[in-house]
């Protein structure tokens, strides 16, 4: 699954070596001409090498003989298709073939020609191998037919945290701040939408109330870390647990002593966009939201125009790449890592809104469940580009959903291990494909004049 | 990379620019770090249209004052004047208000950005809504790119330019904001002697186009090409100014601050066998560059091999290869008939290679440990420090003191952190750690680099002691007076590749071209028709490089080379 | 996030690096970071304090007229604090009212049994920061070492004395190896430890609750994740007798310290190890081993979190659940913070968080302040030692001229760090 590293990620990766991604044009900070720059490794090959047999093995070899069924309309679509319906086994190996014949490629390139493979090759083994793998899941369930409406539609809506989260880290990194608060901020966030909601009896004054609280915890991330030169990664680590301790006093003196004054925020409506919700798949996950949904495709973009398109953008990039440069030509560093750490603190704050207002209409303790950490691998994963990120959170969104469905369907892999996934990926890619992976060069970094 | 400059042109139908001409004065200032004063009282006059030079040596002040007035640093005391009224500069913002413009020594360009973002960088044209609009910035590095003949790309990154392109961006950058007064800040010490030559004919330019410039060097020859004035700066102190036309020597003995004899007492080398033998080395770098390529060389027992060359053309690489810190080495070295190739760093060290890197904080020192534990940091784990795993702290306490008064280390304890320790005091503990024990060779990059002149004087005689030991030597500079004052032989390395091995006493002029690619045959050759061409004629259209007689006390302190065009 | 920039900001950071080791801890309580520390604490426990009071029903209902009588107020808040803390201190160190001696120091004995882990645990923390790597890793090397032991000691049916040894050289195995693949991957691709242990933790608590789904694992006639109890020849025999939870894993703790402590100061693999963590780029040129130092500390840092592991499976708990950890392996981190990386800091640390959390217990029974202020106050203190300017200025305290220059020098420290 390693492969997902390299998901349909716009923008530069390693499989993006060239002047530019296909969502990020020029400006950004990580693209290299192709050849001079980084190393040509093994890494990428090899990997996808190891997974394309695994695949013949488990997908395609020992894969299930029936066939597996996929729902694609649900009831209230605005037109109906056919399910589809694939024989497991065959598909298994067409598949699988695919994939080893893209790996063989891969390899051949390296060896004949020290060449990475095209950018697209690695984002096509990754579609390829998570189709592989859903057919090789479904077709051996109990019951062997999902939904994949209802798949994907449940993949963004689980991802919609992580999506919020991956962007706090962005605007934090991109300005050379490490956020390893985001799980604080996306708790900080859940805790006080419920609680304002609840007393003003107004989920939107909830959601209000969760970006100002997102933006408080990312304060005192900035405060210690720019002010007081504390180590960033120990300032993350430290106001996670100061957070948790916190909503988890408060909810037990407070929201405990009178939940339906103090926890019952309500939740926030869904806006069914008529018509447009009505197409099949993508409908739903597109029109069919609440307004922290909408807002999180909103974020991404203004997030990825704002980086790269904008004087603001070109400042924070250079405070993240190169603060004494961004300093001679009197741009204030520490006020810009200061405020866009700030922005970022809002931005997952929203995202801890959607725990309390949208998914469950009430607190409980640790309800962010660790996705503030998951949101960070997703930033890795994206490239520390809001693009990638996203698409690296719904395909966590998609691992998340999958351990549930197959939980429901009855499949012979255990739904730990489905749990796992996420993790394991970006494990994976860590070490195996975004291991070189060019951070801004300054993120970490105090920035401390003369 | 310089088109050949053209006085008419562009220059005359753009005369506004030569209206707002700037006179800057500073007056008293002093800059405290603590109880270190950088700057004491300094008054410097930067009179509108001349090139001032600020000459002094490393750690003198000039970089802390020249923070100071670009607003980086805020003065503990004095007044900063432009055209005669007091200003204050709260940051580099307001400094580039008011006209002045800086190029750091270490480049402030991103690398991951083009020029063209490097440029706009803080001065951003937008459309509305904030978004950048490059095309006003690429068209404004077009516009002086074509006055001054610069040929740079506005889409290239960065990181992917020559040196010496970079720093015309950062000079773009200044013009750009409309600087008046530009700051160069040690500007030749990353360039070859060519690039240098251009790069003072661009200052030339930028005076005749009224752009005042402030000029900070040590390096006596350029100083004296280029300047209308010069102040010497000593100790954070004004110590005097001087005209161009004062001799090298004068120069020299006012930065120094005594009667200098930069030429070192040393006695000829007395070569025995060839026992160091680097064979068709090659260095391939992760990019697949071969930075170090296919070279050959050896050095005698009792020889100076110095390695000469412009930063970045294969030494770092070569110096590593040889200590077993590059991955993937082909070729030969062979210590006494031993190959190095393949064997891990401990065990070059162990067979008897002492090293001194070229970065000392980077790869020298650990600046938080004490004295005492960077005197023995490669050998921590043999006796008398240590028996199996156990270290003796009583052991490595007393080599620091052995050693600390040998290599007269300036110091109150051994248990202090080496962090502490001045620049030439660390050079001194990293030379003190690779000298204490026998070797069979002995390499030092950029011996000196950032330290005092008492320092270097006594770095350079233990080198030679440690030659005349009969140890094979070898120094790696990019310091083409320390390579000619040190060197038995000079081996010149450029793109990675061996342009030749030419004897000590060859000409700075040579050594310069082949640093810029020429072979050694070649070199001489083009050196002797420049100089059969240089008529008295030629003579009055440079008058304004001097051209200097090598001063025989001097050797540091040559004159300006004639193969500039 | 780079590799690099790890060990720079190690050094930067006031934290990771600590104090020169052979300075005591008492000399150090003594000194400026003495002071520091000594106010952080209370600075901590002031605003936890606060909180308590904040949410006390008394203190709401006194504020209803705090301005006809404000004493009321005060009083209250005064009260339901330190009423609170009262309680944690004596669950934590010494209860009068307890049964005889015995039962008056039984709050002292739980202290010292729940900061057994929290001591080994730290000091796997403590030992990988020395070495600029940053374990947040310790939960999953705990999870690790607990399943391992777990399984020696209740599937295994050995001798006295060699089962025990069993268990506990697999549980140190189990964290050395979970820690280990970090330092591997680590060394070998450069995938920064920070990313790769949170992600290892996660998957060590899911393969845990996999493990407890399964006939191996499950305890027979058992619905809920829990394993078999392990057999009498595998756990840690009682310190005190059995009216304390207090066993051998403790003693482990202090021989752990003094171990570390040496391996640090007196060791050449420790000065490997510190030479790594300050100036990696030095270390190497010196001809240390690099890779090799990153994956032996975070081998042994592993290790010694497995050592957590096993006193929680054999010592405390006795049996395997997918709360083994509890939250052990992320206190780790702030008991380590909090003894600025020091072995015997790190010892004292877990000593302080271990009061706070035996305490808290008794003082949710006595006051119904809820546990959840022990992580409140433990994180305080950790970013309030963190940042010894705010500390000072919130005391008012003018650092002495000598201190000025030290913090000159620090910040030139922090300079150098970043440029690198």
């Amino acid at each position: 699954m390693s492969t997902t590293a390299t998901s349909p990620v716009p923008g530069p990766g390693k499989s993006g070596q060239g002047k530019s991604g296909q969502a990020t044009p020029q400006p950004d900070t990580n693209h290299k001409p192709a050849q001079s720059g980084k190393p040509v490794t093994w890494k990428l090959p090899v990997t996808l090498a190891v997974l394309a047999v695994v695949a013949f093995i488990f997908f395609g070899l020992l894969g299930p003989q029936g066939s597996a069924k996929f729902g694609v309309s649900s009831g209230g679509d605005f037109f109906q298709l056919p399910a589809i319906e694939v024989p497991a086994f065959l598909s298994g190996i067409v598949l699988s073939v695919i994939l080893l014949v893209l790996a063989g490629y891969a390899l051949a390139l390296k060896a004949n020609r020290n060449r990475r493979p095209p950018r697209w090759l690695p984002a096509v083994f990754t579609v390829i191998f998570v189709v592989a793998f859903l057919i090789w899941v479904v077709g051996g369930a109990r019951t062997p037919s999902i939904s994949l409406a209802g798949l994907i539609a449940g993949s963004v809506t689980l991802a919609v945290p992580i999506v919020f989260g991956s962007l706090s880290g962005v605007l934090c990194e991109r300005a050379g701040v490490v956020n390893i608060a985001i799980e604080g901020q996306l708790l900080g966030g859940a805790f006080t939408a419920a609680l304002v909601a609840s007393l003003t009896h107004n989920p939107y004054a909830g959601l209000l109330a969760a970006a100002v609280a997102g933006a408080l915890v990312s304060m005192v991330l900035a405060l210690f870390s720019i002010k007081y030169v504390v180590n960033q990664i120990i300032v993350g680590v430290v106001l996670n647990v100061l957070v948790s301790g916190l909503t988890g006093f408060l909810f037990s003196t407070v929201m405990q002593s009178d939940k339906a004054k103090y926890n019952s925020p309500g939740r926030l409506p869904i806006i069914d966009i008529p018509v447009l919700s009505g197409i099949p798949v993508i409908g739903p996950i597109l029109f069919k939201q609440s307004v922290v949904g909408y807002l999180m495709y909103v974020a991404v973009i203004v997030i990825w125009i704002g980086l790269f398109k904008t004087k603001w953008g070109l400042r924070v990039r250079a405070v993240g790449e190169h603060p004494q440069a961004a300093d001679t030509l009197g741009i204030k560093v520490n006020a810009t890592r200061f405020w866009n750490v700030t922005l970022g603190g809002a931005v997952a704050g929203i995202g801890g809104s959607f725990f309390t207002l949208v998914a469950i209409d009430s607190f409980t303790k640790e309800i962010s469940g660790g996705r503030g950490f998951i949101a960070l691998a997703a930033m890795i994963l994206g490239r520390w580009n809001p693009i990638g990120a996203f698409f690296a959170a719904l395909l966590f969104g998609f691992a998340d959903n999958l351990q549930s469905i197959v939980t429901i369907i009855g499949t012979p892999v255990p739904s730990q291990f489905m749990a796992m996934l996420p993790y394991v990926v970006t494990v994976f890619a860590v070490a195996g494909l975004v291991g070189r992976s060019r951070p801004p060069a300054a993120d970490g970094i105090p920035y401390v004049k003369g | 990379m310089l088109r050949p400059y053209v006085p008419s042109g562009p220059r005359d139908s753009d005369t506004s620019r030569l209206v707002r001409v700037l006179k800057l004065e500073l007056k008293g200032i002093t800059k405290r770090f603590g109880s270190l004063v950088a700057n004491d009282h300094i008054d410097v006059v930067v009179e509108p249209g001349q090139i001032h030079c600020l000459l002094g040596e490393n750690g003198a002040g000039k970089s802390t004052l020249m923070n100071v007035l670009y607003g980086l640093y805020e003065p503990t005391e004095g007044e900063i004047l432009v055209d005669g009224k007091p200003v204050t500069f709260r940051g580099p913002g307001d400094a580039m208000a008011a006209g002045i413009g800086m190029v750091h020594q270490h480049f402030m360009l991103i690398p991951v950005f083009t020029v063209a973002e490097n440029v706009a960088l803080g001065a951003e044209t937008t459309k509305a809504g904030g978004f950048l609009n490059l095309d006003d910035t690429r068209r404004k590095i077009k516009e002086i790119s074509d006055r001054y003949g610069f040929d740079v790309d506005p889409d290239a990154l960065i990181e992917d330019l020559p040196v010496g392109v970079q720093q015309r961006v950062e000079i773009i950058k200044a013009l750009v904001r409309d600087a008046k007064v530009l700051i160069l800040d040690e500007p030749t010490a990353v360039l070859t002697p060519q690039d240098t030559e251009e790069l003072l004919d661009i200052m030339r330019q930028l005076k005749s186009h009224g752009t005042s410039i402030v000029f900070i060097s040590h390096k006596l020859r350029e100083v004296k090409a280029v300047s209308d004035t010069i102040t010497v700066i000593r100790r954070g102190k004004v110590v005097g100014t001087a005209s161009p036309s004062s001799s090298t020597t004068e120069l020299a003995s006012m930065m120094v601050g005594r009667a200098v004899n930069l030429t070192l007492d040393k006695a000829p080398a007395n070569p025995q066998e060839r026992t160091f033998q680097v064979k068709d080395l090659t260095v391939i770098a992760p990019s697949g560059q071969h930075v170090v390529d296919n070279i050959s060389f050896d050095i005698a027992r009792g020889e100076i091999l110095a390695i000469a060359g412009v930063q970045g053309n294969g030494q770092t690489e070569l110096t590593e290869a040889i200590l077993g810190l590059q991955d993937r080495v082909h070729g030969s070295i062979l210590l006494d008939d031993e190959e190095l190739v393949g064997r891990s760093v401990k065990d070059v060290l162990n067979a008897g290679v002492g090293f001194v890197p070229e970065d000392r904080s980077l790869d020298g020192l650990i600046g938080t440990f004490s004295i005492a534990e960077n005197l023995i940091l490669d050998r921590y784990d043999q006796a008398p420090f240590a028996s199996g795993i156990s270290m003796n702290p009583a052991k490595v306490l007393e080599n620091a003191k052995t050693r600390i008064d040998e290599f007269d280390v300036r110091t109150p304890s051994g248990s202090l952190a080496a962090g502490t320790l001045s620049g030439g005091n660390q050079q001194k503990v990293v030379m003190a750690r690779e000298l204490s024990r026998p070797l069979r060779l002995f390499i030092a990059s950029q011996p000196t680099r950032g330290v005092d002149v008492g320092s270097i004087e006594f770095l350079h005689k233990r080198i030679v002691a440690e030659r005349d030991h009969g140890t094979p030597v070898m120094i790696v500079s990019t310091e083409l007076d320390e390579v000619m004052e040190l060197a038995d032989r000079i081996a010149v390395l450029y793109k990675g590749k061996l342009v030749g091995i030419v004897p000590a006493g060859t000409g700075r002029d040579v050594l310069g071209l082949m640093m810029a690619g020429l072979s050694p045959e070649s070199a001489h050759a083009d050196t002797a028709t420049k100089n059969q061409a240089t008529t008295p004629a030629d003579g009055r259209a440079t008058a304004a490089r001097p051209v200097q007689e090598s001063t025989s006390g001097a050797a540091g302190a040559n004159a300006v080379g004639e193969n500039n065009d | 996030m780079q590799p690099s920039a790890v060990p720079a900001t190690a050094q930067s950071g006031s934290l990771p690096g600590g104090p020169d080791e052979s300075e005591s801890l008492l000399r150090r309580i003594f000194t400026g970071n003495g002071i520091v520390t000594i106010l952080a604490v209370l600075l901590a426990l002031i605003l936890g304090g606060l909180l308590i009071a904040m949410t006390d029903k008394v203190v709401a209902s006194t504020a209803g007229y705090l301005f006809a009588r404000p004493g009321d107020f005060f009083a209250a808040v005064w009260s339901a604090a330190t009423s609170s803390y009262v309680a944690l201190f004596q669950g934590a160190i010494f209860n009068p009212r307890g049964t005889g001696v015995a039962g008056q120091f039984a709050p002292l004995m739980e202290t010292l049994t729940i900061a057994t882990p929290l001591i080994t645990a730290g000091l796997g923390v403590a030992l990988a920061f020395r070495a600029g790597l940053f374990n947040i890793g310790a939960q999953g090397q705990i999870i690790m070492a607990g399943i391992l032991a777990s399984w020696v000691g209740f599937a295994l049916h050995l001798p006295i004395g060699l089962h025990l040894l069993l268990v506990l050289v697999a549980g140190v195995i189990g964290g050395a190896v979970w820690g280990g693949i970090v330092g591997v991957l680590k060394a070998r691709t450069g995938a920064h430890e920070v990313i790769v242990t949170i992600m290892f933790n996660y998957i060590a608590l899911y393969f845990l609750r996999y493990l407890l789904d399964t006939k191996l694992f499950q305890r027979p006639g058992e619905t809920t994740p829990i394993s078999p109890i392990l057999d009498p020849s595998a756990v840690y025999p009682l310190l005190f007798g059995s009216q304390y939870r207090l066993h051998l894993g403790f003693l482990l703790a202090i021989a752990a310290t003094v171990f570390v402590s040496w391996l640090l100061n007196r060791s050449t693999i420790g000065f490997e190890f510190r030479a790594v963590g300050a100036n990696p780029k030095a270390a190497l040129t010196a001809g240390i081993n690099v890779p090799r130092a990153t994956v032996l500390v975070m081998t042994i840092a592993g290790g010694l979190a497995g050592l957590a592991g096993v006193a929680q499976v054999a010592g405390t708990e006795k049996v395997l659940t997918d709360g083994v950890a509890a939250t052990y392996g992320f206190d780790a981190i702030t008991v380590a913070l909090l003894g600025r990386s020091s072995p015997w800091g790190t010892f004292a640390a877990g000593l302080l968080f271990g009061a706070f959390r035996a305490g808290a217990v008794q003082m949710q029974i006595q006051t119904g302040t809820p546990i959840d202020i022990v992580l409140v106050v433990q994180s305080l203190i950790v970013l309030f030692i963190a940042a010894p300017p705010l500390v000072r200025a919130i005391f008012g305290l003018n650092p002495r001229k000598k201190q000025a220059a030290t913090a000159g020098k620090t910040k030139q420290a922090v300079t150098t760090g970043g440029a690198a």
